[in-house]
């Protein structure tokens, strides 16, 4: 619960004008995340996902580069979490 | 013992490696402080190819570990209550509280859902007006802008059915504690990138202007801490202490000034007890007031949490650095990740889960 996940924002809904939410890709997963505190993330980008909730804008490389290290290390349980724990 | 070609980047490693060990004069003791550091650390093997004269001691940094056993069993009762569904993070899922853990819970009858966010049980309180939703809104910092947000949500949503049971932690006062006791002999921090990646670095000027005290903030894959640890040195043997960011390609000096804002807004300071070593002052957030109806403490009128640790875990000696797992005469016997006798052997981000998964690989 602790890593932030990067993702990439595949598509933003609007709920009812006021709350943002956006599809982000995490390599073969599709979830939904809050931009609520990303106001300026627009889609194709990189977003730092902590708990459903945008975080930071990151670039390409970063956020590939962490992605990567992060499924390797076994960090991506939590998108999963009756498989995290 | 892993070699150097198995990094991602081996040259990078090497030259980081060969820096700390021209440099290095003395023994220095370092603290990285989050859990998922210290997992990198003992995965990746670095404790063995690190020079003898860097000693690692492990943190407290990892929520699983230190949520207080009573709070655990607070989170169970509840589950166990008529017309509550109990939602939490996958983490907490077989953490044991006094006698069962979350899972078990599930398994007597309990309807416990494990999610990836507090927004998702937002969503699940709008499906079942009939129902209490609660999240057990455990973490630090990290996971506070999302526990946060959806109090907000779901007072916009107009929702009576939505409250979270807050056993939020900060890391700061959790270093403070480290340091102020007697038996500590850290002189300098790894801190913790996703943490910051939030909260910005201001919270930690002061920590190491009034300790005097290095600190570096790193992200967690071997190259980042590698460099953390450079860093400390190169201040420790020039005899400096500052703050400095590592990780700024992922971290701004200030964090998220609109997610602290909506923790603000929510959250308020607390003191906190955290598992295997006590009371920490101003260590926690709990609900404020303006949203006693989305705080299930105050909703479902529960005490402070008090249940007893099991006296044989030396948790607490783990936890603030000045054992290692291996000092515990029931690691990797009685207490194993299958039967675990304390936190820090539950969770994989627990430095004596960490270590007995290390072990295993290697030997
Ligand atoms: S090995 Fe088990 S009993 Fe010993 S300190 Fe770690 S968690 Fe506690």
């Amino acid at each position: 619960m602790c890593l932030a996940i990067p993702g990439k924002i595949k598509s933003i809904t609007s709920t009812d004008g006021m709350i943002r939410t956006a599809k982000v890709v995490f390599g073969n997963i599709i979830k939904e995340a809050f931009l609520d505190m990303v106001p300026n993330a627009k889609e194709g980008d990189y977003v730092l996902v902590h708990a459903g909730v945008a975080i930071n804008v990151v670039n390409e490389l970063e956020a590939k580069r962490t992605f990567s290290y992060l499924k390797r290390y076994g960090g991506l349980e939590d998108l999963i979490p009756e498989k995290a724990g | 013992m892993k070699f150097l070609h198995e990094y991602r980047d081996p040259e990078l490693v090497q030259a980081y490696l060969s820096e700390i060990n021209d440099l290095i004069s003395q023994d220095w003791t370092l603290m990285e402080f989050c859990g998922g550091q210290t997992h990198s650390l003992v995965k990746n093997g670095l404790l063995d190819i690190l020079p003898e004269k860097i000693h690692m001691v492990h943190g407290p940094g990892c929520p699983v570990c230190v949520t207080p056993l009573g709070m655990i069993d607070q989170a169970i009762e509840l589950a166990m209550t008529k017309n509550v569904i109990l939602c939490s993070y996958g983490d907490m899922l077989r953490v044991p509280g006094s006698e069962k853990s979350l899972l078990e819970a599930r398994g007597a009858g309990g309807d416990v859902r494990f999610l990836y966010s507090p927004m998702e049980a937002v969503k699940i309180a709008q499906q079942n007006p009939d129902k209490e939703v609660i999240f057990f809104a455990v973490g630090f910092e990290t996971t506070a802008p999302a526990n946060a947000l959806s109090v907000l949500h779901a007072q916009q949503y107009g929702l009576r059915n939505y409250s979270i049971l807050s056993s939020h932690i900060l890391v700061p006062p959790a270093m403070e504690a480290v340091l102020d006791d007697e038996k500590s002999q850290i002189q300098g921090f790894i801190g913790a990138g996703n943490v910051c990646s939030v909260m910005g670095l201001e919270a930690y000027e002061d920590i190491v202007l009034r300790r005097e005290i290095p600190l570096v903030v790193t992200g967690f894959e071997p190259v980042d801490l590698l460099q953390g640890i450079l860093m400390l040195v190169q201040q420790l043997e020039a005899g400096e202490a500052k703050l400095e960011n590592q990780y700024a390609r992922v971290v701004p000096w200030d964090g998220n000034p609109m997610a602290k804002q909506v923790i603000q807004k929510v959250f308020e300071i607390t003191d906190r007890e955290w598992r295997g070593i006590g009371v920490l002052p101003n260590s926690g957030w709990r609900v404020r007031p303006e949203y006693k109806d989305f705080d299930a403490t105050r909703k479902f009128g529960l005490g402070a949490p008090a249940a007893k640790e099991n006296g044989e875990c030396i948790a607490g000696e783990i936890l603030t650095g000045q054992k290692k797992p291996k000092d515990c005469p029931h690691f990797g016997k009685r207490c194993n990740p299958v039967t675990p006798l304390g936190a820090p052997m539950v969770s994989s981000e627990g430095a004596c889960a960490a270590y007995y998964h290390f072990t295993e690989a290697f030997s």
